[in-house]
């Protein structure tokens, strides 16, 4: 294992950056001493640093990039920030009477009310595979779970296919339907109910006369809510990015969502230049949502206060 | 306990499917076509900007037959879309197709034949560009809307300051390039890029490369034939001696090389003031458009980049009318100004080219007042082009094959990029069923 990892700080430490290599005082002797725990926190460190960087570096220039005139954004330096943001945005509102708010409702529309009912339906799902004992109870999860191996791209051709069958395409349900029945919602739901529901709570409400939605919506929810929110807030962020089903669903550009609108945008053909300025400040505008998303639904991630209901 | 279980969960199934059913048969209603006594309703996928405004015109002046303009995304993925809703019969009325993209479309049964509704429209528009809609036969696929013939744009400005001039033959074109390279070895006349095949196709056209054709039931592929090979050597062998740059287009290096003059001049098409405004705009005022060099002193052919048309489609429940706006669309004199105004599209029609509305030269060329008129000319010369139903294969491996010739910087390596893209593009027809001679 020593002879894996000691040479690698002494490499990459110098590359990688020199500012965590000179925060830890002189360069590491051939005998490491002491100093060996110090000397493998670094790599971490250093690698998380860089990894840090690779996420957020593309967050910081479409922050300066949005603050550009059109003129500026391209023949400036990169990251210094320009004085255009408002007049990015009044372009922004003003582009095909302000066509872009409406992506924002639709994708709002899509993302809110296709997390909400994708989660209940994990919630119900998940619960029911952890507490009750049924025929096919496996054998549905495990075909469940091939669903989550299963990327939602190779679906979006066949999912419109069927929908063109129901006669649904082009509607706001086309879109609404294929992510309600999440397989990696319900794979959560499972799990998180297995661990935090004890079968004990459940056997005291039944002996207290509490019917099974009752003991469901009153007791095992609120234990639950913790992993719903995960699960509300994985699908959210999905739905949010998604691109290829709403794509291939929705002809009417008044019904499409940001990323298909957007999209627009930038490709209008040989002859017209992408409008890069409008889909920076639109992509910014985009991540907001997001941001405030998961700054309020923070606080309901908190552990679970019912945990020490039961003893075990 | 089973059967509370068993109950429980049947009521939560229920629950679902009358949801479900109840989406199904709110919206089923709402999608249904009043087919009725009111105005036929037609749904128009396009990306041209501004094109519901046209709409609009229409609209105003039919209200018998109402079009609803879909904005998309241009491009390979729309045809894919096109034809995905093609083969569940729920596309729209009418669509906006780029040239190379119309085979495609036909091979998958997308669009309707509509030769019977555009009788008499042929000698509006330029043969070579009618060609590319009815790929020499009977039937009429598409309208052309418009087109990009191929100019040459260079910085007055700059020729003017290295003594250099305007060439006429791509042996000029060569020579002036290292004239430029000697004097300002920190300049480049132009850059090889493979990002765009649409380029290297117009330049192969003007040399009189025909990449698809079609006799009896075989399919030809002549993307390495002699004309292209041509081409692929010259632009090699200006790579291989330095003599131009070999970085990608369209990227912010590239504006800005444009914008501070290091690259002086593009190989482009009569749409270029536009990309130009956006990609370099400390420049205005200061480019000039001239004829694309030629192979032969004294010819006079270029070649085309860019341009779309408008289409009906197979699955139109009103092809009659459809056709119909299409044929306002693409030749009624106020419709095209619009057009040109709305969408600042170089219309096909070869009586809108010379039009009040393309009478001023582009803002960002107000120093050559005739442009237009110039550009008439030139459109007149486009030689014919030759799509084959998988242009967007043979375009992806253009991409890659001579994105990595540019990169290796030898003639060598843009002879082999050009075989692989021959042999790529015909393993592709074949997988897809097609009959390619050898």
């Amino acid at each position: 294992m020593t002879g894996l990892t000691s040479p690698a700080p002494r490499t990459t430490a110098p590359a990688a950056g020199p500012t965590p290599g000179a925060a830890q005082g002189p360069p590491p002797a051939a005998d490491a001493g002491t100093r060996g725990p110090r000397r493998t926190a670094l790599l971490p460190t250093a690698a998380l640093v860089l990894g840090a960087l690779y996420c957020l570096l593309p967050v910081a220039w479409v922050l300066v990039a949005a603050t550009k005139p059109g003129d500026a954004l391209f023949s400036t330096f990169t990251f210094l920030p320009g004085t255009g943001l408002g007049d990015n945005v009044t372009d922004l509102t003003a582009y095909r009477d302000g066509i872009y708010w409406r992506w924002m409702l639709n994708s709002v529309l899509y993302a809110g009310l296709g997390a909400v009912l994708s989660t209940a339906v994990s919630a119900l799902a998940g619960y029911a595979l952890a507490v009750y004992r049924f025929p096919g109870r496996e054998a549905f999860f495990n075909v469940m779970l091939t669903g989550v191996l299963m990327p939602p791209v190779i679906l979006a051709i066949p999912q419109y296919l069927l929908l063109a069958e129901a006669g649904l395409t082009g509607t706001y349900a086309s879109v609404l339907l294929p992510l309600i029945l999440s397989p990696y919602g319900v794979y959560l739901g499972r799990v998180y109910a297995e661990a935090a529901i004890p079968m004990e709570l459940v056997e005291a409400g039944r002996m207290d006369g509490a019917g099974e939605w009752r003991i469901f919506l009153r007791i095992a929810l609120p234990m639950l809510s913790p992993g719903l929110v995960t699960i509300f807030l994985f699908q959210f962020v999905a739905i949010w990015n998604n691109f290829l089903l709403p794509f291939i669903m929705l002809g009417d550009d008044e019904k499409f969502p940001m990323t298909v609108g957007l999209f627009t945008l930038l490709k209008q053909g040989a002859s017209q230049p992408a409008l890069y300025t409008l889909v920076i400040t639109g992509a910014l505008l985009a991540i907001a949502p997001l941001i405030a998303l998961f700054l309020v639904i923070q606080r309901f991630w908190s552990l679970d206060l019912l945990s020490g209901a039961v003893k075990s | 306990m089973p059967h509370i279980t068993r109950r429980a969960l049947a009521a939560a199934t229920a629950v679902l499917l009358g949801a479900t059913a109840l989406t199904a048969c709110g919206s089923g209603s709402g999608g249904g076509e009043g087919a009725g006594t009111g105005p036929v309703e037609l749904t128009y996928w396009a990306w041209a900007p501004g094109m519901d405004k046209v709409a609009a015109l229409w609209n105003a002046e039919h209200p018998d037959i109402r079009v609803t303009v879909q904005k998309q995304a241009s491009g390979d993925d729309l045809v894919t879309k096109i034809i995905t809703a093609a083969k569940a019969h729920e596309g729209p009325d009418l669509v906006q197709a780029e040239y190379q993209a119309l085979p495609t479309l036909v091979s998958n049964d997308a669009l309707a034949d509509i030769a019977k509704e555009t009788r008499g429209v042929e000698d509006k528009f330029a043969p070579g560009v009618w060609q590319q809609t009815t790929f020499g036969g009977e039937a009429v696929y598409a309208l052309p809307q418009d087109s990009g013939p191929m100019m040459f744009f260079y910085r007055a400005d700059l020729f003017r300051q290295y003594g250099l001039t305007v060439p006429t033959t791509w042996d000029e074109f060569a020579a002036t390039a290292r004239a430029l390279k000697e004097k300002a070895p920190d300049k480049a006349l132009t850059t090889f890029s493979a990002n765009d095949a649409g380029l290297f196709a117009g330049l192969a056209q003007q040399a009189g490369a025909r990449w698809w054709t079609f006799e009896g039931d075989t399919w030809k592929v002549g993307v390495d034939d002699a004309a292209t090979r041509k081409v692929a050597d010259f632009w090699g062998g200006l790579v291989a001696e330095g003599a131009i740059d070999n970085q990608p287009m369209y990227t912010p290096a590239w504006n800005k090389a444009l914008n501070t003059g290091e690259q002086i001049a593009w190989v482009s098409a009569v749409w270029a003031p536009g990309t130009l405004t956006t990609a370099a705009p400390a420049t205005k005022g200061k480019w000039a458009m001239a004829p694309l060099p030629q192979w032969t002193r004294g010819a006079s052919a270029t070649g085309s980049w860019g341009g779309s048309s408008t289409a009906v489609t197979s699955d139109s429940q009103h092809k009659e009318a459809a056709a119909k706006f299409a044929v306002w669309l693409n030749t009624d004199p106020k419709a095209l100004a619009a057009l040109v105004k709305e969408s600042g599209i170089y219309p096909a029609a070869t009586a809108a080219q010379t039009s009040g509305a393309l009478a001023q030269a582009p803002d960002f060329f107000s120093n050559q007042p005739d442009f237009y008129t110039r550009a008439a000319e030139i459109a007149k010369t486009t030689a014919p082009a030759a799509w084959g139903p998988n242009v967007n294969v043979a375009y992806t491996s253009f991409k890659d094959e001579f994105g990595k010739a540019a990169k290796a910087r030898t003639r060598a390596a843009f002879g082999t990029a050009l075989t692989s893209v021959r042999n790529t593009t015909v393993a592709d027809l074949r997988k897809q069923g097609f009959e390619v001679a050898p």
